[in-house]
């Protein structure tokens, strides 16, 4: 495998990481209106995800950087041509984090209130953008010569772009209601049960069109096998939270976008972004790439940083196992 | 007006307003963890309750710093797609370390400190927020190195099939001097800025409990004049250090752009034409179309030394700047904006020496105990803040300015680097999204930093029932009986 291909992948994990990851949360985010039925519910949700949140998205800020080294015409192309798409996620993820940081600091119902809405609506944009932008770069897009991207918004709204919008919404819905059972207990570990089930119902179907969709429109031998995982470890992930079995449950979802992102970069792999005007003027990894120097460097420091990464989050997750329940929230400060 | 203009716009907006958290972040981490040190080395309760409540202020800012932090990451390939694929190769190395180096490290445990306070051993607590404050100075290293990169490119080649940069030596750009240079004169300005936030706290709250407004003004719990006095005496320490510092740094990095950007140098000083033993401009009033100024008064020789180390040394002036780049790029108008140079750089150099001013001579006021009598010295005390910020921002306006018309210098012009996709319409709506957003996210942060200084300790950590005299309560019971709860939100 040459260097260019390695960096790839590398990418590629990256954002898989972030998606199996920050997926969860974005769910618990979405999901707070309908199994937080009330204050101390809510608080409960949001402190399962309190001390790892902001460390899931980092892996976001790490793929992002690490395609400005390695690919630096993928990120010029890829964030400058989904302009409107790419800002409402930034947004999103701004008031998200303000809100988790400072929905606790007011001890006010309207003020509380208010910051929830931020969470649930700075979950739900990114959750749903990405799905349509990882479909659009699969689908392809009008593009001039350099590789500028020349769509408008419109253009991204096809039922393609939209199934995948839907696949991830879904997706993360049900990942992170299984991850709600699996770390609190008392009625929000109930509710969540609930709706990881209610929620495959959407979620399943969706991710079975779109995958069967990508197969063909993007035909990779090696996906299918990955694809029929990703949906298998879904069912099995919803079936086995209703059951109560949720660290099972979990380890199938985490599969289930694990697969589902798998088999995105793969079939992506080598054309990055297709161009639908002249296929001439397509983004491939070569074309987009760095010098071999560049990924060198980048090589040994991401084999010398990573671990460490993987293993002191590996760490936190490990401090934080403890289910969290109504008897932990203590009263407002 | 168009979409280069908006584009420029909106990242000075997002910069300048991203880095008035980042100053307070760098500096807040270290300072939060000096004080939560001197709990787990003396027990002392009083140190404790200071780290609790400058750290909860801190995580306030913090989650400011984080969030608009990620606009950045994204925005040159939003608004600056030609900048990214030509510069990609260089720049983006540091950029992707500064994300796996320092942001793993901070966010993972940032998250541990806030919510391990009674799941963690106290050392490992402590080591926490000590492994944050290192983790925010990898990250301000990274990106200043590839900022420095920009202003006095190294270790690169142009590619001349593809037309864009490729590094030949990582090492190179790491220990470029702008960068390291750049790098203790920010961090120092980071210090000033954070010790005088924690001095501005601190005379606040002994202001208030001298000349009360309200009720609840006049009595705070007996114990809290000694933390503050104490909290004054450290914000003031830091400030006098990092004063020394940023002035060391800052006459180096004069220096360097002496010699490495001359044009930004003689736009700072108003200086149009060569000049030997060139003076320091105090008040000038400049004719761009000219080129000479109307005004200028100035200390002789001054500028020549800061520049060169020797009174009569020789300083290119901007008409000189401009003819050599004529000869060497072609013709263009190569000077950036002399008046926002010239201001910037005063009112930096002017609010940042009034900052460290406030800090030594803050020191001597409160030599062995004492504390000022009067209440216009808590509140000058009080405006080091927004000084120490203001000079924060006008560093980076100088910089950032001073470099154009070139992104790269001598490489890449800042007209060359937009995004050739993207519209008028897109920018603007980005343009307007982040300001309104960032002004709502002002009031609120401000609003909240404001509502937690004035409830003060006790709000973030009670004071228990039956002592109010405030003896120091040992350790090992206060982990028992004033137990931090661990679930924050």
């Amino acid at each position: 495998m040459d260097l260019q291909t390695i960096w790839f992948v590398a990418i590629a994990v990256l954002w898989t990481g972030y998606l199996v990851l920050e997926g969860f949360d974005f769910g618990v985010g979405m999901l707070l209106p309908v199994v937080g039925r009330d204050d101390t519910d809510r608080r409960v949700m949001i402190n399962s995800i309190g001390p790892v949140w902001d460390g899931n998205e980092v892996w976001l800020i790490t793929a992002v950087g690490a395609t400005f080294a390695a690919f630096p015409a993928w990120y010029g192309s890829m964030l400058s041509g989904f302009y409107l798409p790419v800002l409402a996620i930034i947004l999103a993820l701004i008031v998200r984090g303000v809100a988790f940081e400072y929905r606790g600091k007011v001890d006010d119902d309207r003020w509380r209130r208010r910051w929830d809405v931020a969470i649930v609506v700075g979950s739900t944009v990114p959750a749903l953008a990405w799905g349509l932008i990882f479909a659009n770069l699969l689908r392809g897009l009008p593009m001039r010569p350099g590789h500028v991207v020349d769509a408008g918004f419109a253009d991204m709204l096809n039922p393609y772009a939209l199934l995948g919008a839907l696949v991830t919404g879904s997706l993360f819905l049900l990942h992170g209601a299984v991850f709600l059972s699996l770390k609190t207990d008392g009625p929000v570990r109930v509710l969540a049960r609930a709706v990881a089930l209610r929620s495959a119902i959407v979620a399943v179907p969706a991710l079975v069109g779109f995958l069967g969709w990508t197969l063909a429109h993007r035909p990779t031998g090696w996906t299918i096998p990955v694809a029929v995982v990703a949906v298998v470890a879904l069912v099995t992930g919803a079936g086995l939270a209703g059951r109560g079995r949720e660290g099972w449950a979990f380890a199938s979802t985490a599969v289930s976008v694990l697969g589902t992102s798998v088999v995105i970069f793969g079939s992506m792999f080598p054309v990055l972004i297709p161009s639908t005007t002249d296929p001439a003027l397509s983004l491939t990894v070569a074309g987009a790439a760095s010098g071999p120097y560049t990924l060198e460097v980048m090589s040994w420091i991401a084999l010398v940083l990573l671990p460490f990464v993987i293993g002191y989050q590996a760490w936190s997750y490990w401090v934080f196992r403890r289910r969290v329940t109504r008897a932990h929230i203590a009263p407002a400060h | 007006m168009d979409a280069l203009d908006l584009a420029r716009w909106q990242f000075g907006i997002t910069t300048v307003y991203h880095f008035l958290f980042v100053p307070l972040t760098i500096g807040l981490s270290a300072i939060v963890a000096i004080l939560q040190t001197a709990w787990h080395r003396t027990g002392k309760v009083e140190y404790l309750r200071a780290t609790r409540f400058l750290g909860k202020l801190f995580l306030i800012n913090f989650a400011m710093g984080v969030v608009t932090g990620i606009v950045q990451e994204f925005q040159f390939g939003m608004n600056w797609s030609s900048y990214s694929t030509f510069v990609g190769d260089v720049f983006g190395a540091p950029l992707a370390m500064e994300a796996l180096l320092a942001f793993f490290l901070e966010s993972t445990f940032i998250g541990l400190w806030i919510f391990g306070w009674d799941r963690l051993p106290r050392r490992i607590h402590l080591a926490c927020i000590w492994i944050v404050a290192v983790g925010t100075n990898f990250s301000a290293y990274f990106i200043i190195a590839a900022n420095a990169w920009m202003r006095h490119p190294v270790g690169f080649t142009v590619d001349e099939t593809t037309g864009r940069a490729r590094l030949t030596d990582i090492w190179a750009v790491l220990t470029n001097p702008q960068a390291w240079s750049t790098y203790l004169h920010v961090v120092s300005g980071a210090f000033i800025a954070a010790g005088l936030f924690v001095v501005a706290v601190s005379a606040f709250k002994l202001m208030r409990a001298r000349w009360p407004r309200r009720a609840s003004d006049a009595a705070p719990h007996p114990s809290e004049d000694g933390l503050f006095r104490k909290t004054l005496r450290l914000g003031l320490a830091v400030t006098a250090i990092a004063g020394a510092l940023v002035v060391f740094s800052g006459d180096h990095q004069a220096k360097l752009m002496a010699q490495y950007e001359p044009m930004k140098l003689a736009g700072a000083e108003a200086l149009w034409d060569d000049e030997q033993g060139a003076g320091f401009s105090l008040f000038a009033v400049g004719d761009i179309r000219e080129g000479r100024n109307h005004i200028n008064v100035q200390i002789p020789n001054v500028l020549s030394f800061l520049a060169t180390g020797d009174f009569q040394g020789d300083v290119e002036g901007i008409n000189d700047v401009q003819q050599r780049f004529e000869q060497e790029f072609g013709p263009g108008d190569y000077r950036p904006n002399i008046a926002v140079l010239y201001w910037s750089f005063r009112l930096m150099m002017g609010l940042g020496l009034a900052g460290v001013g406030i800090g030594i001579i803050g020191l001597w006021l409160t030599r062995r105990g004492r504390l000022p009598e009067r209440r216009w010295m808590y509140r000058v005390a009080i405006l080091g803040l927004p000084a120490a910020l203001a000079a924060n921002v006008f560093g980076w306006i100088l910089t950032e300015m001073g470099r154009q018309p070139w992104t790269v210098v001598g490489e890449l012009l800042t007209a060359a680097s937009v995004s050739p996709g993207v519209s008028l319409t897109e920018v603007a709506i980005s343009l307007s999204a982040f300001t309104l957003l960032y002004a709502v996210l002002a009031v609120i942060e401000v609003t909240l930093l404001l509502r937690y200084v004035a409830a003060g300790p006790a709000a973030v950590m009670p004071y228990p029932p039956d002592d109010d005299s405030g003896p120091d309560v040992p350790a090992a019971r206060e982990r028992e009986d004033d137990r931090v709860p661990a679930f924050v939100y």
